[in-house]
């Protein structure tokens, strides 16, 4: 049985990373994750990794971009501007399919903003951020424990898919203490072989370069259809979600990080007033569990039962982001409603309770027609 | 037949003809194929040096290259050795991430004027005081030659560029920026040098100064910084002659040659 330890959610993942085998940590400081890089300048070395304090956003990510493409398990962590900062190089180090690990504590924005955790760089984070067409692959921690899985989970996406990985927590997972587990964990079982890397160049291969430019049209369309097809098989094979309370659900909450863990409350307090409610809650945003969505909301064609929903209540702390992709997914034939507080701004259980109340009060979903209703276009 | 291919067939490799001696072929470090610089460039004779001596060294297999934003991003194209292609202005902190996962390989980074010493000054003078065991070649034409001419940091003053059209004014300019003398202030760095190719003892002593830097790189001493002043006849719009004869008379008045920094103890100047 592991120990339980009582962490931070940013030491969580900084230790996690470390037993995960991370050969490299270069970083920045800016609240709220610097608890991330102390904890990397502390202990990273002394399990023989190295670590750096660049000088700037750009030069850290650039530098895991040359430490990846020779081959190193390596990681940058940063907080809202500071990832802005790295934009470019993510656009770069995607391109080039290196694989790598971003974590965001997500703060308020935007501009410098606060230091408070938000939600405002999920489209940032899910449509690639950069330049050019790209995606990171992006997990949606939801606790320090998760904080800490999604290290191993995160270094393991990236080499099977040679592709950058974003965990995108905010200010709050960063700096919340809970009990946290570490498994068992043999980096050595999960490091793929690297021959892409530059190592030097030996006898008995060419030479390996690590570019992302492709000046011909012809052969940069090439670059971005093996891009596409990679992630296609992401799309069909990494989607991650969590369902609490949806069997019986005809109304559902969807939420990710810190405000699926205010909805599990908004849950909890809608069955004691009666209410069928239950939870979505996305662990992948990109890729977006579009079809588990669908799924639940509109029913499962083949089989005959029409979904249940009749209300779907997206509820972030930004403008509202996220709830592209819900609407997306049930493409109209749901109402979706929206509530988000912004700036730092954290929503109370109650206050999105209430809000619930009054959606369903309104009358927009309650009574008349069923809103729901079988989608035959989408596949289960 | 491309022009590539014609000049691929017209090429002298191999054994010498009867009653003819080889003294002069190309290192087994440079990708036989006719390169793309413009005509007079001093790329190609920079990258020819550079491959000489990690043939001589035998250090193929240790040396991992990067190349920038510029002209000097299709370097890799040429040299024969594991390359990584940088974001404008990064390259010396892709180089850092690559030394410190590889501390027993040789890197060096290839930049010119616009990516080292405009937009990648914080990278190259914070790489430079961690005092990284890398080589830097800093090419220093005086001119973005890649993107059609515009003014450099370090064109020099009265200097018509795309974007100088009545030349580098100090007013509205600012000064020429020394990059090198600035590295040569921090105590990270071991050795910088300024060094030309524009005639065959300039090249000769070029290549002693890449000698020397991978031995200190060997010996860990800290970062070796060598510039080398070239020519850009396209974007200087000059004859390659020209532009040898304008180097000479302009560009070495503002940047002159010879050692900025030597190790201590060091004789060889």
């Amino acid at each position: 049985m592991a120990d339980i330890l009582l962490m931070k959610g940013n030491e969580a993942l900084a230790r996690a990373a470390i037993l995960a085998g991370c050969d490299g940590y270069f970083g920045y400081p800016i609240t709220p994750q610097s608890e991330l890089l102390e904890y990397m300048s502390r202990e990273l070395p002394r399990a023989g990794g190295v670590m750096i304090q660049a000088e700037s956003e750009l030069a850290a990510i650039n530098m895991v971009y040359g430490a990846a493409g020779a081959g190193g398990r390596v990681m940058t962590s940063s907080s809202s501007p500071g990832i802005s900062l790295m934009q470019e190089c993510l656009s770069y180090i995607a391109s080039a399919e290196l694989p790598c690990l971003v974590v965001n504590v997500n703060r308020g924005g935007p501009g410098l903003g606060t230091i408070q955790p938000a939600q405002g760089d999920y489209f940032q984070a899910t449509r690639g951020g950069g330049h050019g067409d790209y995606h990171l692959i992006v997990l949606a921690p939801a606790s320090v424990q998760e904080m800490a899985d999604f290290a191993y989970l995160g270094f393991d996406l990236a080499d099977k898919y040679r592709n950058p990985v974003m965990i995108l927590a905010d200010g709050a997972l960063g700096q919340m203490m809970e009990k946290v587990t570490f498994p068992d964990y043999d980096p050595q079982q999960h490091k793929l072989p690297k021959p892409w890397a530059t190592t030097g160049k030996t006898p008995d291969r060419e030479r390996n370069i690590i570019t992302s430019l492709h000046i011909e049209p012809e052969k940069m369309e090439q670059i971005n259809l093996r891009l596409q097809d990679k992630y296609r098989r992401v799309e069909s094979e990494e989607v991650r979600w969590e369902e609490v309370q949806t069997e019986d659900a005809d109304i559902l909450l969807v939420a990710y990080g810190l405000t699926a863990r205010i909805c599990r409350k908004v849950v909890e307090l809608a069955r004691e007033a009666g209410r069928q409610v239950g939870l979505l809650r996305p662990v992948t945003l990109y890729p977006f569990p579009y079809k588990a969505l669908a799924r639940l909301a509109l029913g499962v064609p083949a089989s005959g039962s029409p979904g249940q929903v009749r209300l779907i209540l997206t509820v972030e702390m930004n403008a509202g982001q996220m709830v592209e992709d819900v609407r997306l997914a049930v493409e109209g034939r749901v109402p979706v409603a929206f509530y988000g507080r912004m700036g730092g701004m954290i929503p109370s259980p109650e206050e999105v309770f209430d809000y619930l109340e009054k959606q369903l009060g309104a009358g927009g979903a309650e009574g008349g027609e069923p809103a729901a209703r079988p989608l035959e276009e989408v596949q289960p | 037949m491309t022009v590539q291919q014609t000049q691929m067939k017209n090429r002298h490799d191999g054994p010498p003809k009867e009653g003819y001696e080889l003294v002069y072929e190309r290192p087994s470090t440079l990708v036989d194929i006719a390169n793309r610089y413009c005509p007079g460039c001093g790329h190609s004779v920079v990258h020819r040096v550079l491959m000489e001596v990690v043939a001589e060294l035998d250090l193929q297999s240790e040396t991992i290259g990067v190349a920038p934003v510029g002209c000097a991003v299709f370097a890799y194209d040429y040299l024969d050795v594991d390359m990584q292609q940088a974001a404008h202005g990064r390259a010396t902190a892709a180089a850092t991430g690559i030394k410190r996962m590889l501390p027993d390989k040789y890197v060096f980074t290839y930049q010119g004027d616009g990516d080292l010493a405009a937009i990648g000054t914080a990278e190259t003078i914070h790489t430079a005081n961690r005092g990284e065991n890398i080589l830097i070649i800093f090419i220093n034409n005086g001119i973005y030659g890649m993107t059609g001419g515009q003014m450099a940091p370090t064109t020099i003053l009265g200097a018509q560029t795309t974007t100088t059209p009545e030349g580098r004014q100090l007013a509205q300019h600012g000064n020429p920026l020394n990059i090198a003398d600035m590295i040569a202030l921090l105590p990270g760095v071991i050795y910088v040098t300024r060094q030309s190719v524009h005639k065959a003892a300039n090249v000769r002593k070029l290549k002693k100064t890449f000698i020397k830097s991978f031995q200190l790189q060997e010996l860990q001493r800290g970062l070796c910084f060598v510039e080398v002043v070239s020519n850009c006849p396209a974007g200087w719009k000059m004859t390659p002659v020209e532009s040898n004869r304008w180097l000479e008379e302009h560009m070495l008045a503002a940047y002159p040659l010879g050692d900025l920094k030597t190790p201590p103890g060091d004789v060889s100047r």
